[in-house]
């Protein structure tokens, strides 16, 4: 398992179907057809707010996670980025912004 | 810190709002005659779903975000609406994964499918060389199978699947079966046998020996980038678990739609024992698949049965559904391929004319149920 550069821009990967469930939700991976089971509702919601941090410490801390509980997101996200479900992101240029 | 929350397998058990996959027979006509075929296919249903209903079928798997459909059949592509629903799924980010016996997979086929996203296909060949393969699936077959992963290897369409049965008599080519995959740059995929349609009468002489089942495990655990779809959990009283959830998931988080639109808990069980509904009912499949008995009843918690005193009943739960259904044995007992052997009296005793006999036959008439008798491969379709 490789491990996460937490300083870099990360997304979910736009070939995932999130399928929301009660034990946190289901991602399907389009291209390799990758099954993944999210298994709780925090890391969903992790996942999906990605996106909208310049890096992937910012989002840990927005969401509030650290200590052991950071540790343990580090390793689901790192099982996640292997699977294809989330990748880097180039960061968006300021300029670039409307 | 957080609540304890039961194991993801116990949550699945309890069903889903919506299946995660599901396979989806699109016809009950088949040019081939497979002594082991799970839908005892052969002859087209007049009842078949419409190529109108198929599409809403599919805007409705798409509400209920399905990720992806196992379409098969009988031969789907007989279908001549085949590609009309293909590509109404996929444009419905509905992805499809189909299974073929080739011989409609002509260059032309192979050249449109390589050109499509979200769609897998899976040729089914149960024998490495055409003696042992046609034996089963009829005269023809391998060589009509093997046409279709040239063609769909000469078109570059990329990793499709070769799906092959574990039966008696193929389970020692296992490795010349990779091989084969491997040269074709294909993934290998290998199933259970199950006494289901035809195979209700085929299976006492097609399936595995107890120590072919042990070979068997120990091939797949030594080999992780074969897929089996989960369908060897029973093997897991062995020791260590294959990967895969290893639970049954009939009614739970998969479940079969026919080509008449009845819908049955798995592939393996069309029965009217296992029928939830239609759907052309008004409630449409959602309304089957999140409201009827049936399946409610499958999402209760199960008991053990006979197998409750079992150490290894945590690592099996018992087996497969299907194959003790169609085998006479109750369900809340051992699989009739339970690797200790506590099957074999019960299934001894068995009154033959006890045996379930599917309530959805669809064979042509004199299908053949054993291997002796040969059968030519029309290329026609039906």
């Amino acid at each position: 398992m490789s491990s996460l550069a937490s300083d870099q821009a990360w997304t979910l990967s736009s070939s995932i179907g999130l399928r929301p469930e009660p034990f946190g939700a289901l991602a399907y991976h389009f291209e390799s057809r990758r099954l993944v089971f999210l298994k709780t509702k925090d890391l969903v919601d992790l996942v999906r707010s990605l996106a909208d941090h310049p890096t992937l410490d910012d989002a840990l801390d927005a969401a509030g996670l650290d200590g052991r509980r950071r540790t343990s997101h580090l390793t689901a996200l790192a099982s996640l980025a292997d699977a294809g479900v989330i990748e880097l992101r180039s960061p968006i240029p300021a300029e670039a912004t409307p | 810190m957080t609540t304890r929350t039961p194991p993801l397998t116990e949550q699945l058990k309890r069903g889903l709002d919506a299946p995660i996959c599901l396979t989806w027979e699109l016809t009950y006509a088949c040019n081939l005659d497979c002594l082991h075929c799970l839908s005892a296919s052969g002859r087209r249903d007049p009842n078949e779903l419409s190529t109108e209903e198929c599409l809403a079928v599919i805007d409705e798997l798409n509400r209920l975000q399905v990720f992806y459909v196992n379409i098969g059949g009988g031969e789907p592509m007989i279908r001549r609406d085949f590609h009309t629903i293909v590509d109404h799924a996929i444009a419905n980010h509905v992805g499809v994964k189909f299974s073929t016996n080739g011989t409609f997979l002509d260059k032309e086929a192979a050249k449109r499918f390589a050109s499509m996203d979200m769609l897998d296909i899976q040729i089914s060949l149960d024998g490495f060389d055409a003696g042992t393969n046609d034996a089963l699936r009829g005269e023809g077959s391998w060589a009509a199978a093997r046409q279709a992963m040239d063609n769909l290897a000469a078109a570059d369409f990329g990793e499709f699947k070769i799906s092959i049965v574990a039966t008696r008599h193929n389970v020692s080519q296992l490795d010349d079966y990779k091989k084969m995959a491997d040269d074709y740059g294909a993934q290998l995929r290998l199933t259970r046998l199950r006494p289901s349609g035809r195979g209700v009468d085929s299976y006492q002489d097609l399936r595995l020996s107890h120590q072919q089942q042990r070979d068997v495990y120990h091939w797949i655990m030594d080999r992780p980038d074969v897929l089996t779809g989960d369908s060897f959990f029973h093997l897991n009283a062995l020791g260590e678990s294959l990967p895969g959830l290893n639970m049954c998931g009939a009614g739970r988080i998969v479940c079969l739609i026919d080509p008449v639109g009845d819908v049955y808990a798995c592939p393996f069980v069309i029965h009217d024992e296992f029928k939830a509904g239609n759907v052309r009912d008004a409630g449409g499949f959602t309304g089957v698949w999140q409201n009827s008995e049936r399946f409610l009843e499958l999402r209760e918690p199960e008991s053990g049965g006979a197998c409750a005193s079992c150490g290894s009943f945590d690592a099996c739960g018992g087996g497969c559904m299907a194959s003790k259904f169609f085998t006479g044995l109750p369900l809340d007992g051992p699989d009739p391929d339970c690797v200790w052997g506590h099957a074999d009296d019960a299934l001894a005793a068995v009154d033959g004319s006890a045996i379930p006999r599917m309530t959805s036959d669809h064979s042509k008439p004199g299908a053949r149920t054993d291997a002796s008798v040969p059968v030519l491969l029309t290329t026609k379709r039906p």
